[in-house]
């Protein structure tokens, strides 16, 4: 069952389906970006595939690649059972490039995923109706889930108090250690010496 | 300041009995808290464990929520505050009347927690003031009462310093200790009596099968 999916595509799009894998039963295709659409509404529409339900979709940074992001799409089919997974790999180094075809006319379900995706990774949708954040606030700059996004770095919305207002420098505010209070420690857990 | 003794009625003995303004005011409002809840994560469970009749928070007067934070004098933080909730937040501080009091339920209110990235605001204290910290991941409710009778006491005292409930051992020697008492025993049913007992009534009913 699980092989046919591949085999499917692999005839109907030949040279666009760059990469197959398939392990335990779990099928992935790495497919070229420019037929990204094609091949979604061929594995929604062919009665023998009849994939009805997305499951995810995502971005994945590899910043040592080119193309650097890849997009995964989990996709399941309820009347057959079978599952499988697309890749696209979309970007150059500076992220331009990162486009993709919306396929929220095959899947109503997949706007707001490609919202996310777009939020947490920048990756664009063409012809996807309202293209807008969704987890992360308006007026966030960056993507946060790309590997050259600061770990560190917050955008408060509102302005933190300053030392003067709360009498006491702010990094010092709570009165206890970051450790203190915590059922795991944030340093190494001290091992009983072995007897 | 008033102190905890100028509550004792001084003279009463004689009929009448004297006290401070502030320190009777600090009396009568740390038994009517009017708390609003503002519930963001998974310690609103524990927070529902807290007011239900198990731990009664009825008890310290505190059980009555309000809805709208005009109505009430007490905002119980409970749970992570992302940075797109922080303005949510202060607006609801900022609407409730004087004198208010804020607690802090759990780590993540207190210091963040283990969120240390883009999304999570590191305590709600690097927004509005706060006067108690409950650590715990959730708190336990017994913990969160601590809390409770910290501000009370507080309350009186009228202190308006920040005060955290501390743990009542250290979780990190306590799995030690844990560790040691397991190695320190022979058989590991010594550490728990009650095995004994069982396995021993567990022998004298089968016995007693056999006759």
């Amino acid at each position: 069952m699980s092989i046919l999916v591949l085999d499917k595509l692999k005839e109907r799009f030949g040279a666009a389906i760059l990469e197959t894998h398939s392990a335990f039963g779990d099928d992935t295709a790495v497919v070229e970006p420019a037929q990204w659409k094609a091949i979604c509404t061929f594995l929604r529409e062919d009665p023998a595939l009849d994939f009805d339900m997305p499951i995810d979709l995502c971005g994945v940074d590899y910043p040592e690649r080119t193309p650097r992001m890849e997009v995964v799409m989990h996709l399941y089919s309820v009347s057959k059972g079978h599952r499988i997974r697309l890749k696209a790999r979309v970007g150059d180094d500076e992220m331009s490039g990162a486009e993709l075809d919306s396929v929220t006319s095959v899947w109503p379900g997949m706007n707001w995923l490609e919202r996310e995706t777009w939020d947490m990774s920048g990756v664009r949708f063409r012809g996807h109706p309202d293209l807008r954040r969704i987890l992360m606030y308006p007026e966030f700059e960056g993507h946060p889930l790309r590997r050259t996004y600061p770990a560190q770095r917050t955008q408060p919305l509102v302005a933190y108090r300053s030392a003067h207002e709360a009498g006491v420098p702010v990094d010092k505010l709570a009165p206890f250690g970051p450790d203190e209070g915590m059922p795991f420690g944030r340093h190494p857990h001290p091992r009983a010496e072995d007897n | 300041m008033g102190d905890v003794t100028s509550l004792a009625l001084d003279g009463s003995e004689q009929g009448f009995a004297t006290t401070r303004v502030d320190a009777l005011l600090g009396w009568a409002r740390k038994y009517s808290l009017f708390a609003y809840p503002f519930v963001t994560a998974c310690c609103g469970m524990e927070f529902m464990a807290l007011t239900s009749p198990r731990f009664d928070l009825a008890r310290f007067g505190a059980e009555a929520p309000r809805f709208s934070p005009r109505q009430s004098d007490l905002l119980w933080v409970v749970g992570t505050i992302s940075q797109r909730q922080a303005p949510v937040l202060k607006r609801v501080y900022e609407q409730m009347m004087e004198p208010k009091w804020v607690l802090a339920f759990g780590t993540c209110a207190s210091s963040g927690g283990f969120y240390d990235n883009y999304t999570t605001v590191a305590g709600i204290d690097k927004l509005i003031p706060t006067d108690v910290y409950i650590p715990g991941c959730p708190p336990r409710p017994e913990a969160v009462l601590d809390g409770l009778m910290l501000l009370q006491d507080k309350i009186t005292r009228n202190d308006r310093r920040p005060g955290a409930v501390k743990p009542r051992f250290d979780p990190v020697q306590e799995a030690d200790r844990l560790v040691r008492l397991r190695r320190s025993a022979s058989d590991p049913r010594d550490l728990v009596p009650a095995l004994k007992e069982q396995e021993a009534r567990a022998r004298a009913l089968a016995s007693g099968g056999d006759r």
